[in-house]
C-alpha cells in the first residue's frame, strides 16, 4: 500500500512536470520557483530539468510578473505564474481583476486570457496575520475568472491540466498546510472536472459543504459522526467561481440540511454566497436554516492557541452538528 | 538631536564598549533564536540577521529618540538596539502576552509604541510607503525628525520601492531609506533580480541623494549613516543609503540554501562585522581584549534573562482573541 502514497506536494510537482511535458508553450514563472526550488519545495529540481526559459525566477514584482503572465497568454503562451502565497498576490490584483479577469468581455469576445496563476493559500502555521489570509471569497467575487480549490490530493494532481486547457484565467488555490500530507492517490482517476463540485463522502442525514482545507477536516468530522450514527455527505466545492448549483442544490435536496464549513471569515464569504443560493433555490427541500462554522472575523494571531482558535477545528464541527441533528 | 561630527569619527573607550555591546547582543540572541527555534518554542517563520549586524547599529545611533523606525521581517537586531527590551522580544517570539505585541505578531512583527518602532512588516515593500506618510506627518506638523526605513534589495524590484521613492522626492519629505542589500532575496540573486545592479543609481533616479556603503564595516556605517542623517535634518529632504551586506545564515528556517555555494558563505565570514570591529579597536588602542571578554560576560547574562524572562511568561486568554480588531471606545 505504502508505494500508493503520495504528499499533495508530490501531486502538484507531477501536474507541472507532466503540463510542462505536455505542450512546449508552458512555462513557470514566480518568485524562487527555480533556483530555491519553491519556497515550499513544489518545484524543486524542475529548472534543473526544464532549464531557465522554462522555469522563470522573477523578482519580487507581483504586479510586473503576473500581468507579464497575462500578456504572455495574449500572446500565445500557455503561462503558469506562481504567486508565492496569496498574502502576495493583492500587489497583482489590479492585473488579475482590471485585465485577465475583464479582457475577453470588453474586447467584445476578440482576446481571451488562458492564463493559470498557481497561489498557496491558508492557515495553520502559525505565520501571523500577515501570511496567513484565507482569500478565495475575495477572488470569487470577480466574473471572467474560474477560481479553484485544491482541497484534495486528487485535485492537486489533476487540476492543472484542465486550468490550462481553459481559454480563461484560471486560479487555483494550493495549501501550505496539507504539502506534507501523505495520501493514497487513487490510480482510476486521471482527470478532475474543473466545472464540477465533488461529493467526497455519500451520507443522508445532513450536507457537509466545504472547500480547501475544510475538505479533510470534514471528512474527519463525518468519520467520527458515522461513530455516532450520523450520516455526514461531505461535498467538496472544488470551484468557487463559478458556483456548481446543481450539485449543491443535489445534495440539500437529498439530506436536507447544509452545514457550511470554511476558514474564511464569516461575513461576504464563499459560505455565504452558498447559503444565499440555497435559500433562495432550495427553501422548501430544507428541515433547518443553513448553518455556518467560519473563521473569526479578526486578523490572525500568531501563538497555536489563537490560531487555532481562529479557524473551525473538526472537533468543533462534530458537536455543532450533533447538537443541530439532537435538536431535530 | 545633536549634530554628529561628519569626518572619521574617534570613539570613546564608552562609546566602543556600548557599539561592541550591541552588535554582540544581536549576534547572541539571534543564536539563542534559532536554539528556541529548534527546541519549538519560537514557530512560523524566524528569519535571522547574523551578518547583518553592522548595518543596523551603525545607521540606529545616527537617530534620536523622536525618530520614526520601520523594519522588515528581519528585525529583531533593530529593535534590541533601538532599546527595546530583550526578554520582551524574546516573549513576543514564543507568542506570550507579556511580548511587545501581547504575542500576537511574533519574530516578524515586533512593534513597540515607546520607541517609535513601528514594526515587524512582512509584505516586502509594503512599510516604505508608510515611511514616507510618516515622514509627511512630520513635515506637516513641522516636528524636525526624520523616519527611517529598512528594507531589502529584494524589496526594490517591487513597484511600491520605486512610488515611495518618487513620492518622497516629490513631497520632499525626511526619510531615511536604507536597503540592506544582502545579494540575494530569498534564493534569487541580485544580479538574477535587478537589471541594474549599482542600487544606489536608482535612488538618483529620482532625485534623491544617494549613497553606498560597505555594510560589513560598522565605522563606515555609521560614518555613512551621520552624513545621511545630517544632510535629511539640514534639508528636510530624503536620502537613499545602500549598505552592502550578508547575511550567514538561511532566509529563514525553512530554506535549505540550495542557490549558493558554502565556499561563498565561508569568503564572506572572512569578514564578519562583529570580530571585525574588535580588531578595530584594539588595533586603534580603543579596547582591549578584557573588554571584548567583558562584553561577552554581560551579554549573556542579558540573553539567560531574556529565556527566564520568556519562559516564565503566560498565553492570552482564548477570550481575547478579537480584542484589539477595533479600537475600543
Ligand atoms: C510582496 C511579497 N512578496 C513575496 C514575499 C515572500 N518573501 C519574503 S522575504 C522575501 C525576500 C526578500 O528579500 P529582500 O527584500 O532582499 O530582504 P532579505 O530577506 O534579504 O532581508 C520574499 C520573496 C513577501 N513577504 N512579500
Amino acid at each position: 500500500m505504502a508505494g500508493n502514497l503520495i504528499t499533495y506536494r508530490e501531486c502538484i510537482k507531477q501536474a507541472l512536470r507532466e503540463a510542462l511535458q505536455a505542450d512546449e508553450r508552458v512555462f513557470v514563472m514566480g518568485e524562487d520557483v527555480g533556483r530555491y526550488g519553491g519556497a515550499f519545495a513544489v518545484s524543486k529540481n524542475l529548472l534543473q530539468e526544464f532549464g531557465p526559459e522554462r522555469i522563470m525566477d522573477t523578482p519580487l514584482s507581483e504586479a510586473g510578473f503576473v500581468g507579464a503572465g497575462i500578456g504572455a497568454a495574449l500572446g500565445g503562451m500557455r503561462p503558469i505564474v506562481e504567486i508565492m502565497t496569496v498574502n502576495f498576490s493583492l500587489l497583482a490584483l489590479d492585473q488579475i481583476a482590471n485585465n485577465a479577469a475583464t479582457l475577453l468581455h470588453m474586447s467584445g469576445g476578440q482576446f481571451n486570457v488562458p492564463l493559470v496563476i498557481r497561489m498557496s493559500a491558508g492557515i495553520g502555521r502559525q505565520l501571523a496575520a500577515q501570511h496567513s489570509h484565507s482569500w478565495e471569497p475575495l477572488f470569487a467575487h470577480l466574473p471572467g475568472l474560474r477560481i479553484l480549490s485544491a482541497g484534495t490530493h486528487e485535485d492537486a494532481r489533476h487540476m492543472l491540466a484542465p486550468a490550462l486547457a481553459d481559454p480563461d484565467p484560471v486560479i487555483i488555490f494550493e495549501y501550505t498546510s496539507l504539502l506534507n500530507l501523505e495520501k493514497e492517490l487513487p490510480t482510476s482517476i486521471n482527470q478532475v472536472d474543473i466545472h464540477k463540485a465533488k461529493v467526497r463522502r455519500e451520507g443522508k442525514d445532513i450536507s457537509l459543504i466545504t472547500y480547501g482545507t475544510g475538505v479533510y477536516k470534514c471528512l474527519a468530522a463525518a468519520d467520527e459522526l458515522a461513530a455516532a450514527g450520523i450520516a455526514a455527505e461531505v461535498l467538496d466545492l472544488r470551484v468557487l467561481r463559478p458556483l456548481d448549483d446543481e450539485t449543491i442544490l443535489a445534495s440539500v435536496a437529498k439530506t436536507n440540511r447544509a452545514f457550511i464549513v470554511e476558514d474564511a471569515s464569516r461575513s461576504v464569504s464563499v459560505s455565504s454566497e452558498v447559503s444565499a443560493r440555497i435559500m433562495e433555490k432550495s427553501f422548501y427541500d430544507l428541515d433547518a436554516p443553513v448553518q455556518r462554522l467560519c473563521g473569526a472575523e479578526v486578523p490572525i494571531p500568531y501563538p497555536k492557541h489563537l490560531e487555532d482558535a481562529a479557524v473551525p477545528q473538526p472537533a468543533q464541527i462534530v458537536s455543532a452538528i450533533k447538537t443541530l441533528l439532537q435538536h431535530a | 538631536m545633536e549634530q554628529q561630527p561628519l569626518q572619521s569619527i574617534k570613539l570613546t573607550a564608552e562609546q566602543a564598549r556600548k557599539l561592541l555591546y550591541q552588535m554582540l547582543l544581536i549576534r547572541r540572541f539571534e543564536e539563542k533564536a534559532a536554539e528556541m527555534y529548534t527546541k519549538e518554542k519560537i514557530r512560523g517563520f524566524l528569519h535571522l540577521y547574523i551578518g547583518e549586524e553592522a548595518v543596523a547599529v551603525g545607521v540606529m545611533q545616527a537617530l534620536g529618540p523622536e525618530d520614526n523606525v520601520l523594519c522588515t521581517y528581519r528585525e529583531h537586531g533593530h529593535a534590541l538596539v533601538r532599546g527595546m527590551d530583550a526578554g520582551v522580544i524574546m516573549a513576543e517570539m514564543y507568542g506570550r502576552q507579556e511580548g511587545c505585541c501581547r504575542g500576537r505578531g511574533g519574530s516578524m512583527h515586533l512593534f513597540d509604541a515607546k520607541t517609535k518602532f513601528y514594526g515587524g512588516n512582512a509584505i516586502v515593500a509594503g512599510h516604505l510607503a508608510m515611511a514616507v506618510g510618516l515622514g509627511l506627518a512630520d513635515k506637516k506638523m513641522k516636528r524636525k525628525q526624520l523616519t527611517c526605513c529598512f528594507f531589502g534589495e529584494g524589496a526594490m524590484a517591487e513597484g511600491a520601492f520605486h512610488e515611495a521613492m518618487n513620492l518622497a522626492a516629490l513631497w520632499q519629505v525626511p526619510v531615511l531609506f536604507v536597503c540592506e542589500n544582502n545579494l540575494y532575496a530569498m534564493g534569487t540573486a541580485l544580479r538574477y533580480t535587478h537589471a541594474q545592479t549599482d542600487l544606489e543609481k536608482k535612488g538618483a533616479a529620482y532625485g534623491i541623494a544617494s549613497a553606498s556603503v560597505d555594510g560589513m564595516d560598522l565605522m563606515a556605517v555609521m560614518q555613512a549613516a551621520n552624513t545621511a542623517a545630517e544632510s535629511i535634518r539640514r534639508t528636510g529632504q530624503p536620502y537613499f543609503l545602500v549598505c552592502n551586506t550578508y547575511r550567514f545564515r538561511a532566509h529563514s528556517m525553512f530554506d535549505a540554501e540550495l542557490y549558493r555555494e558554502k565556499s561563498e558563505v565561508e569568503e564572506w565570514k572572512k569578514r564578519d562585522p562583529v570580530p571585525g570591529f574588535f580588531n578595530y579597536l584594539t588595533q586603534q588602542h580603543i579596547l582591549i581584549d578584557n573588554d571584548f571578554k567583558e562584553a561577552e560576560a554581560k551579554v549573556e547574562k542579558e540573553i539567560e534573562k531574556a529565556v527566564e524572562f520568556a519562559d516564565a511568561c503566560s498565553l492570552e486568554p482564548v477570550e481575547e482573541l478579537t480584542k484589539y480588531t477595533y479600537s475600543e471606545r
